[in-house]
């Protein structure tokens, strides 16, 4: 079934196919519309499903480890400020090894206020030890909650789907609607290794001596290097049931390109029509957009960039006193590589400014006519 | 009198919480786990944020209960168990009993907002707060339940604690919820059967367990029983129940109340103080057990 949807209602809608169970939500402009409408189909019935109405954003991770704990797929959604008094609990869902999946609408940080779209917001997580996955149509946002579901129950870490606010989470599109006995041979009812029941009691995240903790974040490392193999292996099995493939990046034209945009979420998109046009005017332009951020794909992205000359990272997203944050991680990435491209860092479309075509050719224009950055960090489009 | 024997008989021989537990000696908060225990029984889940029990069970893989127990966060200690009802429910267990035993800290501070917001949705949870009036696991510093008059590490005998300790029942009664019940671990039979009739409730339930602390109030650990008695005795920790926010019943109508000198002569947290301090210490007492009188109808 098609529909045309918005972003929000994509989650919600890839949270109702995933038979979630316990939904614990705190409203926050972009994001209401996700748990406005989880409202309604809890209330008649859609979807059977028990939905705390909490006091704070910070209660709403707290009650979904609860229930995950407790043995039920838990779902939730929030947004910039929301996430930041999360940030306690997001460390506790993945060192508790709880697999909640929760929708992040991507919104600039205040102050000052902003309901507009950056990345600064859940990239201030990437530390947290959260699966994060960064979308960039209302298409991919309700399969990757159903992906994401499977990955993260299968190791027991959490997910964060991210969406740019506005630009992904209000704009409407076609979206495929999965059937739901298909989605439920593909994501099986969640069965956790272990459980708060009376039944076999234990205590879960007690003291934990220098005995015992760094085995534990061990652990959790050596699983969460087990993602892109498993977001390969899910993608792949996705496909063959719904004809739509979910991996690690997309790649636009990078097999003979001169030069590669590193982009993700939304801008990915404008970044293929600005290709399309680079290419036309005889640029050989190409876009490796990418999706899982955490962990890092690492030899995806080696196998696209070690190929091609040069590489414009565009970040959407700011380290303060250190650069774009996509940026530093793609330089990591290909720090000793046999063959490395040059790498220039751009900033742009924070607080919600606008990232056009324009906005591209301007950086294709920037790289191809320098041997190295001039600046530490280009700023596109900013008023100096 | 002969009731209460009576009740004496009525406390279940089973034990949850084995010895080896890492309490320091006299610790009330240990003995209130055992006693509350006794009356939820074995089939409950007990979510324990930070505070003295979240060492009291023991280092990991040790633990001293014969139930599940949830480690979560500070702030914490409602939204958790209000988490772990609604899985317990989705996943078909709508028997087990779910616990939130948090101290004064993560109740009357840090997660007073957590607390209000699972009160307000009335989340069939029971929530205990043992109060030793400090945050005594961190090494004795002042909460908002720690009494006017009292030392602290944060509030020096030259500056001891002026505010008067935060009404949290007065809190949980303004939030309507079904139960309400003060306890001591003095008064084993009357705790055990408050913790039996809060399970046979739905809904929100707190319970506001006075636990004395030999470490931070400066008592002796054979004072810890003694002291807890005589906060009823004196009125200053009066044992009722308080039904839908409004019906008050006082358990244990203390005729001649003692006075709170001679409660706070045995814990050297008071020993600063000074007759006309004391006295006004007694004032403040009085004045609140006349309201919880008024309140129960007496």
């Amino acid at each position: 079934m098609k529909k045309v949807i918005m972003g929000n209602h994509a989650l919600s809608y890839g949270a109702m196919l995933s038979r979630a169970q316990v939904i614990a939500a705190y409203p926050i402009t972009p994001q209401t519309q996700v748990v406005e409408l989880l409202s309604e189909m809890c209330a008649d019935g859609t979807l059977n499903a028990k939905f705390i109405k909490v006091e704070s954003e910070h209660s709403a991770m707290a009650a979904c480890l609860g229930a995950s704990l407790a043995g039920a797929r838990t779902f939730t959604a929030t947004s910039a400020q929301g996430l930041a008094l999360m940030h306690e609990m997001l460390h506790w869902a993945s060192g508790g090894r709880m697999p909640v999946v929760m929708g992040n609408i991507n919104r600039a940080m205040a102050p000052g206020w902003s309901i507009w779209a950056d990345q600064n917001d859940s990239l201030s997580e990437r530390d947290t030890g959260w699966i994060q996955f960064y979308c960039a149509s209302n298409q991919e946002v309700l399969d990757t909650v159903i992906q994401a579901f499977k990955v993260s129950e299968k190791l027991m870490i959490p997910s964060m789907i991210v969406l740019d606010a506005f630009a992904l989470s209000h704009t409407y599109e076609v979206v495929e609607i999965p059937d739901q006995a298909k989605v439920d041979q593909f994501l099986p009812p969640f069965n956790p290794p272990w459980r708060l029941t009376p039944d076999d009691p234990h205590a879960f995240g007690g003291l934990t001596s220098p005995d015992h903790y760094m085995e534990l974040r061990y652990k959790l490392q050596k699983d969460m290097e087990k993602v892109p193999a498993l977001v390969e292996e899910t993608g792949k099995e996705y496909e063959q049931l719904f004809g739509r493939y979910l991996g690690q990046v997309e790649e636009y034209l990078c097999a003979d390109a001169d030069l590669v945009f590193v982009t993700s979420g939304t801008a990915g998109y404008t970044a293929r029509v600005a290709v399309d046009e680079l290419r036309e005017k005889g640029i050989k332009a190409g876009n490796l957009r990418i999706k899982l951020f955490r962990p890092f794909p690492f030899e995806r992205v080696r196998a696209v960039l070690s190929r091609v000359p040069k590489v414009a990272v565009l970040d959407r997203n700011i380290s303060y006193g250190h650069h774009g944050i996509f940026y530093q991680e793609v330089k990591s990435a290909m720090y000793g590589q046999p063959v490395s491209p040059l790498i220039f860092g751009f900033i742009a479309g924070l607080g919600g400014r606008d990232i056009t075509r324009d906005s591209f050719k301007e950086i294709a224009e920037y790289t191809l006519s320098k041997n190295k950055a001039e600046e530490e960090i280009v700023w596109i489009g900013v008023k100096k | 009198m002969s009731k209460e024997r009576k009740m004496t008989l009525t406390i279940p021989r089973e034990e949850l919480m084995s010895p080896g537990h890492l309490a320091c000696q006299g610790c009330g908060a240990s003995l209130a786990m055992r006693l509350a225990l006794k009356g939820l029984g074995q089939r409950t889940i007990v979510c324990i944020p930070a505070c003295c029990w979240a060492v009291i069970d023991g280092p990991f893989p040790h633990s001293s209960l014969d139930i599940p127990i949830y480690h979560c966060a500070f702030e914490t200690a409602a939204s958790s168990a209000s988490g772990v009802r609604a899985g317990l429910d989705m996943v078909g267990d709508t028997e087990t009993t779910v616990l939130a035993w948090a101290g004064d800290g993560g109740t009357f501070d840090i997660g007073l907002q957590a607390l209000s917001g699972a009160a307000e949705r009335n989340d069939d949870i029971i929530y205990t707060c043992y109060d030793n009036e400090a945050y005594m696991n961190t090494g004795i510093q002042r909460s908002s339940a720690t009494p006017v008059g009292a030392w602290t590490t944060t509030t020096p005998v030259k500056h001891y604690k002026k505010e008067r300790k935060k009404d949290i029942i007065g809190i949980m009664a303004a939030h309507g919820i079904p139960y309400i019940a003060t306890a001591s671990v003095a008064y084993p039979e009357d705790m055990v059967k408050k913790f039996k009739r809060a399970r046979e409730i739905k809904g929100t339930r707190f319970i506001h367990v006075f636990a004395p602390c030999p470490a931070g109030w400066k008592s002796r650990p054979e004072d810890t029983i003694k002291l807890a008695r005589l906060a009823v005795q004196t009125g200053y920790f009066p044992l009722y129940e308080i039904e839908d926010g409004e019906k008050w019943t006082l358990n244990l109508k203390v005729k001649e109340r003692k006075p709170i000198a001679e409660y706070l002569k045995l814990q050297g947290r008071f020993r600063h103080l000074k007759e006309d301090e004391i006295a006004m210490i007694q004032q403040e007492v009085d004045a609140r057990w006349a309201k919880i009188l008024k309140n129960c109808g007496l």
